[in-house]
């Protein structure tokens, strides 16, 4: 059975039921693909997701799956994984399930190095309930519970996740399968937690709404495709690159052909650095921003303070291990 | 007065502020009773602050118990020895003592400053107010302080050994061996001398006192009967103790790991703190971020493949709710314990209540049934956290396992089990794998008599299959929306409760004849008071028997029939009906209720009373009418 698997492996018969058209689809395609590729076992996977239009994720899998409830999969998915670590644990989330309703299990899932693989799907709007603004849609979005607009700030789900403590923190957009493909399997190489935002498009209720760096005219020039210790270039020739300007504590865009040696190389390692990046509007940073190893909080737990759910006593010997005293 | 009574149980009552060390100082003396075979119970009477403001009412801490002969099933309705370390704490007990009660106070707490902080306008050693009972009033304070002095400690460090100077006036007024107290005292400050000599002598200090002193007049001294126990090896065991023995019991029996996932909250926190002590016996134990994420990591832990817990009390369980959903719509085992307190909202975190039995039963939207099954007694809990995994395993479901804040936190001597005598747990195996057939199917295939699916876990080679919240096709387990597929799933997940029904004992009396004028029906943490009332009303030949619920829902499958041959039904809880409401929906019984939500359990005295009340003034005994009324 350990023969090579191609990405038919981890796909299953059932009809998939995302509207024609859906970001959705990319992403199940990259992350089919990208199982295969890095030799993962569809008994060993376990996808664990929660509501949404993106928590559909695991019945379109060949591997262990589980739908939970609202919010909940960070919580499930660490039950899952204290038992077993040596699963592969997948938590599939969305922004309004991760990041409003179940905003709390995310925070302490990535506080704690639980080392479940989060991606969260952010296509800014709630889909599955028809079209509400969600806690990451930009102030001002009309909905149907906003028609004059929503007024409260956005979510940043890096600065969340950096925020909170997490030592692993990548974005990809859906349809880039180098991108995605790329951060997936570098989080499946992580000890830890690792969180993945990933752009989504809802072409029914938020269509093209990262199009301002998505699409593909605008690609080269609002996207920042970072590579570990390599110069932060951009646009069509690399004409552009990113300075820290120490007046105001900020990046900003330089003019890299005219000043080369002022452009920052990209050391996912720099916490400092990394929240800079998750605040960059244009280019938009991608790829894996943070990445911080640790130990995890499975094996740290199953290491103190004995040997956890290892039988080493008898309850026989417990149950004894009182003052007792003799009736006759 | 110093000639020693010889009684079958006594009632004794300690009360003081939280820092008084009281509940330290009972649990000493509950261990040196059971040490000289007496039967006990014990109830800790808590405030809901840590270190409430000193002296005031609301800070009294107590610790009631009951020690005797005769089979011992509560704290007692009335003490009969009270040791009140300040005003406040005589206030609060006063009502409660019974007529001619021996109280001891601590005179140097009797200040213009704590009887104002007890609310006492004047003293009440003075006021005559204390006529009726006996009161012996020693300077504990200072003569503790006198005592302690050669260890240099500072006031406040040399009054914390006060509770061991009482402790030794008491054991002398039991006539109890000072030596296990001794020992403890030195193994438990074994890392600091001062403290550890300072507490040895102030209860040695107090014991001679009470034998030297002119006191030794005043001072009665009493001696309590052997009791008559079952002849075993015995130890002491709290209802917190015991459901973390027997969760842990169970998963041995299973052979599977248990993995408690919890939230802190009172008074079910004891559970956690104790299973946090049992890595060794094959426990994880995982505090959650909150409620919901505690039984959510518990149904992981249970997909897998380990016996998945949560606990909490009412508030807490009202979160986990939703999941309770998920953990039937998965078919997964799980056991959720809800260590009852006063509600509704925060209500009284410390004190006790049986008010979630509507919760456990009905508390969830949609159809949504589980097994309900309570505790009755604090060495009880080891086995109704057996029973609770054993269901939840057997019928692949979650298990609610009601217990309560006296539960928790009582004592009683209690009969070490032999666990070999215990059968062990099965789960549902496994299936094959085979590649002829959808996996998703294999993973539902349930068990026709108890409706529990195998229990398949994620690493599991060739069974790769998706559970959900969504409804799933009966036989397939793929998604469904198929109307007359959620009319039979549905009836699928009642049948499963029901089918519980056919693995459990049938229905027993405690107490009483096979049919009759009265049935006393309990549940839960009441049985202690009950048993001794109806006890008392059979000696005085009253036509009453008493029948003790474990199995909430459902019910035993003889249990309408049992109760069906009384002419009346009476169902005493510490809540405003629930178990009558579930008996008069399942059964269609008419019982009458008798409710009590004061935070307090039961009192014998109460129940005979109202048991008295029901019982008709005159009744045929062989074609005679005879009285049924005691004399008045
Ligand atoms: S509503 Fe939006 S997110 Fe949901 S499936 Fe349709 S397109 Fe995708």
């Amino acid at each position: 059975m350990s023969s090579a698997l191609t990405a038919k492996d981890f796909t299953n018969a059932q009809e998939v039921r995302w509207c024609p058209g859906c970001g959705d689809y990319a992403i199940l395609k990259t992350v089919t693909r990208t199982l295969a590729e890095i030799g993962a076992r569809p008994e060993t996977t376990a996808f664990v997701s929660g509501i949404g239009c993106a928590s559909r994720f695991p019945y379109y899998l060949d591997t262990y799956g589980f739908h939970t409830i609202h919010g909940r999969a960070p919580a499930v998915a660490t039950g899952l994984k204290l038992i077993n670590p040596n699963l592969d644990v997948w938590v599939v989330t969305g922004d309004g399930d991760g990041l409003s309703i179940g905003g709390n299990h995310l925070l302490h899932a990535l506080r704690r190095n639980v080392g479940i693989k989060i991606m969260l799907f952010n296509n800014e709007v709630y889909g599955l309930t028809k079209g509400q603004y969600s806690p990451t849609s930009r102030a001002g979005t009309r909905s149907p519970s906003t028609p004059g607009g929503s007024i409260d700030s956005p979510l940043s789900a890096g600065q969340l996740a950096l925020g909170a403590g997490a030592r692993f923190f990548a974005r990809a957009i859906d349809t880039d399968k180098i991108g995605l493909g790329y951060v997936l399997k570098q989080a499946h190489g992580f000890e830890g937690v690792t969180m993945i935002e990933i752009f989504q498009n809802c072409i029914v209720y938020n269509d093209n709404v990262f199009a301002d760096f998505t699409d593909r005219d605008n690609a080269a020039d609002n996207q920042l495709k970072l590579q570990q210790g390599e110069p932060m270039l951009f646009g069509a020739d690399n004409e552009k690159g990113i300075r820290f300007n120490p007046d105001n504590f900020t990046l900003e865009v330089i003019d890299a052909l005219s000043n080369p040696d002022q452009v920052l190389r990209h050391d996912a390692d720099n916490r400092v650095l990394a929240q800079l990046l998750v605040e960059l509007e244009k280019p938009v940073a991608l790829g894996v921003i943070y990445k911080n190893p640790g130990e995890s909080f499975e094996k740290s737990w199953h290491q103190s303070p004995g040997q956890r759910l290892k039988r080493t006593r008898s309850v026989s010997e417990m149950l004894h291990n009182s003052d007792t005293w003799v009736v006759s | 007065m110093s000639d020693k009574k010889s009684l079958d149980s006594i009632v004794v009552r300690l009360a003081g502020n939280s820092g008084d060390g009281v509940q330290l100082m009972g649990s000493q003396f509950t261990t040196s009773t059971a040490l000289v075979g007496k039967d006990f119970a014990t109830f800790p009477d808590f405030p809901a602050e840590i270190r409430a403001p000193a002296g005031t009412t609301f800070g009294v801490s107590a610790y009631q118990m009951n020690i005797g002969s005769s089979p011992i099933t509560t704290a007692g309705d009335r003490p009969d020895v009270l040791v009140a370390f300040n005003p406040a704490a005589l206030k609060v007990s006063l009502p409660m003592l019974g007529s001619g009660a021996l109280i001891i106070v601590n005179n140097d707490s009797f200040n213009a400053r704590n009887l104002a902080k007890a609310g006492y306008r004047e003293d009440p050693r003075e006021t005559g107010e204390l006529d009726s009972y006996q009161v012996v009033s020693v300077d504990i304070s200072h003569l503790n302080l006198e005592a302690v002095k050669a260890y240099g400690l500072s006031k406040s460090d040399g009054s914390r050994c006060k509770n061991f100077w009482a402790l030794g006036l008491l054991m002398w007024m039991f006539d109890r061996d000072l030596d296990p107290i001794d020992v403890w005292i030195r193994k438990k400050f074994r890392n600091n001398k001062v403290a550890r000599d300072a507490n040895v002598t102030a209860l040695h200090s107090g014991h001679a006192f009470a034998e030297t002193a002119e006191l030794a007049e005043a001072l009665p001294r009493f001696r309590v009967n052997a009791a008559d126990l079952p002849a075993g090896e015995y130890r002491g065991i709290t209802g917190a103790e015991a459901l973390s023995l027997g969760l842990t019991a169970a998963a041995e029996l299973a052979d599977r790991p248990l993995v408690f996932c919890s939230y802190p909250i009172t008074p079910a926190s004891p559970l956690l703190h104790h299973l946090a002590r049992y890595d060794e016996l094959g426990v994880g134990v995982f505090q959650a971020e909150d409620e919901i994420a505690a039984i959510c990591a518990a149904i992981g832990a249970s997909y897998g493949g380990a016996i998945g817990v949560t606990s909490s009390s009412g508030p807490g369980i009202a979160l986990k709710t939703e999941a309770m959903g998920l953990a039937i719509n998965a078919e997964l085992p799980l056991v959720i314990v809800n260590s009852q307190r006063g509600g509704p909202s925060t209500g009284l975190p410390t004190k006790t209540e049986q008010s979630d039995l509507y919760q456990a039963v009905y508390g969830r939207n949609a159809d949504a049934p589980i097994p309900v099954i309570a505790a009755r007694s604090a060495g009880d809990c080891f086995y109704a956290a057996i029973e609770a995994v054993r269901i939840a395993l057997r019928h692949m479901t979650p298990v609610m396992l009601l217990t309560d804040g006296y539960l928790s936190n009582a004592s009683e001597p209690w009969l070490i089990p032999d666990m070999d005598d215990l059968e062990p747990i099965k789960s549902n195996a496994p299936p094959q794998p085979d590649d002829s057939r959808d996996n998703q199917g294999m993973a539902f295939e349930r068990n026709p008599c108890t409706q529990g699916r195998p229990w398949i876990t994620p690493g599991m080679l060739g069974l790769m299959h998706r559970l959900g919240g969504l409804e799933k096709d009966f036989e397939t387990g793929h998604i469904s929306y198929d109307p007359g597929n959620h009319q039979r799933m549905t009836d699928m997940r009642a049948e499963k409760v029901k089918s519980v029904a056919k693995f459990i004992p049938l229905q027993m009396l405690e107490l009483g004849t096979e049919e009759g004028e009265l049935l006393v029906i309990g549940w839960g943490s009441t049985y202690g008071p009950i048993f001794q009332a109806v006890k008392q009303m059979r000696q005085q030949n009253h036509d009453v028997s008493y029948t003790h619920l474990r199995y909430i829902d459902p019910l035993p499958e003889n249990f309408g029939e049992l109760a069906g041959k009384f002419r009346q039904v009476l169902v005493p809880e510490m809540n405003m009906g629930q178990l009558s409401t579930l008996l008069r929906d399942k059964l269609g019984l008419s019982p009458t209720t008798y409710p009590k939500v004061t935070g307090q359990p039961f009192l014998i005295g109460e129940l005979t009373e109202k048991i008295y009340s029901m019982l008709p003034p005159v009744l045929e005994v062989d074609g005679d009418l005879v009285t049924n009324r005691r004399a008045e």
